[in-house]
């Protein structure tokens, strides 16, 4: 696998070019170069201008972080965790986010996509889908 | 030929052999098999891999043979039922009929969304949830609360006035009539219904709950009147197209029934109006 910085950089383009693409991987990485001259990452990039989350919402522990291998080939290469246990996530061609709890309403960042299941879940505990 | 009518006409007897025919396929164990199916597609249709199901094309013949199959099924346990359709322009609040304990049931209780009345609800025991995203085992609703309003009558017009079905990159950022019905662009028309809808209508395992038939028969119903007022327009894309559903390509998992067979719905049943 290429190195992040290469990664960010092909992301950054392939977003300028405004195409729906693939975006491969270092989607953390990707906020990075997304942010704008004041620091503030561009709309719908990734999970709130950090490469991984990893707090506590509403009493449950919610985790995002970059894909680490290539498995993850559902539209994501980004993994997030509910109490440790995987939350289905997918990125839109528009760099918005859904979730298989949230399926039909795009949330701007995991971060945002995670605490959104949160709510969804109501205390329940996810589980692996058949 | 069927026909297929608005569920606020429905006769008490019409809706009492929909409903029963619901709790049978499930009785019978093959109601859950549609469920997997849809979030099979729902999580391996992706915006720049394969894509069938969904944000895609193939999205509007793929649901209209789900949807075939699915009434087939119906059939099979009784012949006089069809697939009614919940016009969600004119039926727009949690006190409609369709919610009512004749039909559906109605909105899921405060505090965890559980559907307590009509046929669907936990408690009797007739429709437990098996193939779902987390730990309940209840149907859920929140109507609602995801979003206040449901699409109005002149949001739908604004939708079928849409001269092109679809455009490259035929996805969800696509332009184009099927990807402002679908509604990942635009007034959003389909995935707005779901979030109204809310609980496991906003999941991928949203055949769960049985609105899910009566809102794709209606977005059915909705592609039909397209086609009547646009007959000079069709299915896009007709060239072979990478991850794509073109026009005479046959659509997973059928592996028999491309999108010009689904192009014509007269075929198969009619709808008791136009919009």
């Amino acid at each position: 696998m290429p190195e992040a910085g290469h990664h960010a950089e092909l992301t950054r383009r392939r977003m300028l070019q405004g195409a729906g693409v693939a975006l491969t991987a270092a989607v953390g990485t990707a906020v990075l170069g997304l942010a704008g001259p004041t620091g503030t990452p561009a709309a719908a990039a990734g999970p709130g201008g950090h490469d991984t989350f990893d707090e506590v919402y509403r009493g449950r522990r919610i985790q995002g972080r970059p894909a680490a291998s290539g498995h993850h080939h559902h539209g994501a290469d980004y993994t997030v965790q509910v109490d440790g246990e995987e939350l289905h996530v997918m990125r839109n061609a528009d760099g918005t986010w859904i979730s298989v709890v949230n399926h039909y309403q795009p949330h701007q960042t995991p971060l945002a996509l995670a605490r959104a299941a949160v709510v969804e879940l109501q205390g329940a505990t996810l589980v692996p889908i058949a | 030929m069927a026909v297929r009518k608005n569920q606020a006409t429905l006769t008490a007897k019409e809706k009492r052999d929909f409903v029963d025919a619901l709790l049978q396929l499930k009785r019978l164990g093959r109601y859950d098999a549609y469920v997997s199916t849809h979030n099979r597609f729902i999580v391996s249709d992706t915006d720049n891999g394969e894509r069938t199901g969904h944000r895609s094309p193939s999205f509007l013949p793929w649901h209209r043979k789900f949807l075939l199959q699915f009434e087939q099924d119906l059939q099979s346990v009784n012949p006089a039922v069809t697939l009614p359709y919940w016009d969600w322009t004119a039926d727009r609040t949690a006190t409609a009929g369709l919610w009512a304990d004749d039909l559906l049931g109605g909105n899921g209780r405060s505090g965890d969304n559980r559907v307590t009345t009509g046929p669907f609800a936990g408690a009797g025991g007739q429709w437990t949830i098996t193939v779902r995203p987390d730990s309940r085992d209840y149907l859920r609703r929140s109507l609602g609360t995801g979003v206040a309003q449901l699409p109005t009558r002149a949001e739908v017009e604004s939708v079928l006035a849409v001269q092109t079905y679809d455009a490259a990159p035929w996805n969800s950022s696509s332009a184009g009539f099927r990807n402002q019905l679908e509604g990942w662009r635009g007034v959003n028309l389909h995935n707005r219904v779901h979030v109204w809808v809310g609980g496991l209508m906003g999941t991928g395992m949203s055949p769960n709950d049985p609105v899910f038939w009566l809102h794709h028969c209606f977005i059915d119903k909705l592609w039909a009147e397209w086609q009547r007022r646009h007959p000079q327009q069709g299915y896009l894309p007709t060239a072979a197209t990478t991850n794509v559903v073109s026009l005479n390509t046959a659509m997973k998992p059928w592996n028999d029934t491309t999108p010009a067979d689904m192009l014509d719905h007269t075929r198969y049943y009619t709808y008791d109006s136009a919009f």
